[in-house]
């Protein structure tokens, strides 16, 4: 048995593969002690996580790679050596920009070229009468619901600087945010979509899976230094969370993985809602609409637990795209090496060269084929962007 | 210190209660400007109408991830930087966590006039906690008491002890288990209900 460890958390259904791996005794077989402490903000989690008070943490995938450029906080550098999640987060809209949005659809409301060209005629009508730009709610600013919707809204045309309103909010608060009009939209993760069309105020527009194929979300984060003083640990760690993630996967196991994550210390919210997120069959509209996506959130499957340095690369891109930061080559290099596939391969035994040549395309359904060797090729390709001249 | 060299103090906390704790230290160590927001709807304009040199806000509170918003490049306004970005001060961000309060201070304002307004915030959080936590002990203690009472009650009853035997029943044998005198009370209550 290794010293206690203390892994933070935020209640969201991509702290899955964790709160099972400990909840369900996979980390205690590996001869761990874990505590979770549930965190009610990502700035929470990283400073918890950068000064010592955790050794590890469920972590937006962009705040792990922003840290360790040391981009608009102290930085530290971080290491994902294991991703608790691909995509899981989605689109959703009130029932007058709904509405607003099929007024105007021309095509598949599925397809997010559709919607975001719709959205952009919904937007300039709006200019045109003077009425007050829409606001779009996301988690953070170093976050992928910030980047997804400004990826979509962007390939429609829409300047997610200029022609509408991008505000944090606080997961929790989305859906009262949504209800009493102070948002328009949001993007946000599991369980909240699903909460907002429950209650009636919302209608689910997109999985995030229609906008990319593979979005890395959440990843189980360490500081680096940390990571280098217990190898042994982060190994048991990434086996335990492993474990997990194949338990999950198991759609036999699925309704008692919700049980233990609906607990009121975990995630805290009805087992049904949980259950309908693992198995991608979303209700999206108040009338009772359902959608089913086997692409809608991959906790384990189709290798979406081993880290991918393209995925980082993507998000690192992002941050250039929308200003955050600048390219540089060395900067690249950085924001690839927080994902570490070598360790989460050492950890399980695997041959990495198995994996390679299947992984790794990010699949999104605007602009060219994203090459980590170009990054300023690719971002050139994009009309809308903060891109540092 | 003048109320015109008075740095702009916002405090956002949902706990009126150590809002004014803190409200008042501040007070009285010559910072005058301080604006008290319980309200998290529309935070950041509520922020940048106030136009603050620092901000306060516990970690209990949600909204501040509202407020690393403040950071970004494309916002029209002043750019405040956080506390932790100086990286030379662990030891105060350390102090700082672990008395649950985040300090945002506007670009600009110089190291040394932070320092007494974070460190009388580090005391006030700590003080406040303190508080907290003797209040907790206090409700618990009179809980213990009540199951104590009862227990004694049971046993005084089934074994036709005295009270004072009772509680020296109780206490050898919390003591022989190493356990609180609370915790067998409660075994007892819980084993007593069970045979009901």
């Amino acid at each position: 048995m290794t010293g206690p460890l203390r892994i933070g958390f935020i209640p969201l259904v991509d702290a899955a593969a964790l709160i099972v791996a400990v909840d369900k005794g996979f980390a205690a077989a590996e001869g761990l002690d874990v505590t979770l402490v549930r965190e009610v903000s990502w700035s929470n989690v990283r400073d918890k996580l950068n000064i010592g008070l955790f050794d590890a943490a469920h972590l937006l995938a962009p705040v792990a790679i922003a840290s360790s450029l040391g981009l608009g906080h102290v930085k530290v550098p971080i290491v994902a050596s294991f991703n608790l999640g691909l995509n899981g987060n989605a689109i959703t809209v009130s029932p007058a920009l709904h509405a607003a949005i099929m007024a105007e659809i021309d095509g598949d409301p599925f397809d997010p070229m559709v919607t975001a060209l719709a959205l952009s005629r919904v937007v300039a009508a709006r200019r045109n009468s003077g009425t007050e730009p829409l606001t779009f709610g996301m988690t953070f600013p170093f976050s992928t619901h910030n980047y997804q919707l400004r990826f979509w809204m962007a390939a429609g045309g829409v300047d997610p600087d200029e022609d509408v309103h991008m505000v944090v909010l606080p997961p929790p608060y989305m859906v009262d945010s949504l209800a009493s009009g102070q948002v328009d939209a949001f993007c946000v993760g599991a369980p909240w979509n699903s909460v907002a069309v429950d209650l009636g105020v919302g209608h689910i527009l997109h999985f995030v899976s229609d906008i990319l194929v593979r979005a890395a979300e959440k990843v189980l984060a360490v500081r680096q230094n940390w990571s280098e003083k217990n190898p042994q640990v982060l190994a048991a760690l990434i086996r335990a969370a492993s474990r997990a993630a194949e338990f999950i996967e198991q759609p036999e196991n699925r309704a008692e993985a919700a049980r233990i994550l609906a607990r009121p210390e975990r995630i805290g919210v009805d087992a049904d809602v949980i259950l309908r997120t693992l198995d991608g069959r979303l209700k999206i509209s108040p009338d009772g609409t359902m959608r089913e996506s086997s692409r809608y959130l991959l906790v384990g499957r189709e290798g979406a637990s081993r880290p991918d340095p393209v995925q980082a690369a993507w998000l690192y891109a992002q941050m250039v795209r929308w200003g955050q930061a600048s390219v540089s080559p060395e900067a690249l290099k950085v924001a690839m090496a927080v994902f570490r596939p070598d360790l989460y391969d050492a950890a399980l035994g695997l041959n990495g060269d198995a994996h390679s040549g299947a992984l790794g395309s990010v699949g999104a359904f605007a602009g060219p084929a994203f090459d980590p060797a170009d990054v300023a090729g690719y971002l050139a390709s994009f009309d809308v962007s903060r891109r540092a001249p | 210190m003048g109320s015109e060299s008075s740095p702009k103090i916002v405090i956002v906390d949902e706990s009126p209660i150590r809002a004014a704790i803190l409200e008042e230290g501040l007070r009285e160590a010559g910072f005058t400007g301080v604006v008290h927001i319980s309200e998290m709807q529309n935070l950041l304009a509520r922020i940048y109408a106030l136009d603050p040199d620092v901000i306060l806000i516990d970690l209990e509170n949600p909204s501040r991830d509202v407020l690393e918003q403040m950071f970004q490049v494309s916002r029209a306004v002043r750019r405040p930087i956080a506390m932790f970005v100086d990286q030379s001060d662990a030891a105060s961000i350390q102090a700082s966590v672990d008395a649950g309060v985040s300090a945002y201070i506007v670009d600009g304002l110089k190291k040394e006039r932070i320092k007494p307004i974070l460190d009388l915030c580090i005391s006030r959080f700590n003080a406040f906690a303190k508080l907290q936590d003797e209040l907790d002990r206090a409700k618990s203690a009179l809980e213990d008491r009540k199951v104590i009472d009862r227990a004694k009650g049971i046993l005084m009853k089934l074994k036709g002890l005295t009270e004072d035997e009772a509680y020296v029943l109780l206490r050898s044998t919390a003591m022989r288990e190493k356990k609180k005198i609370g915790e067998i009370a409660q075994s007892i209550l819980t084993a007593s209900e069970l045979l009901k």
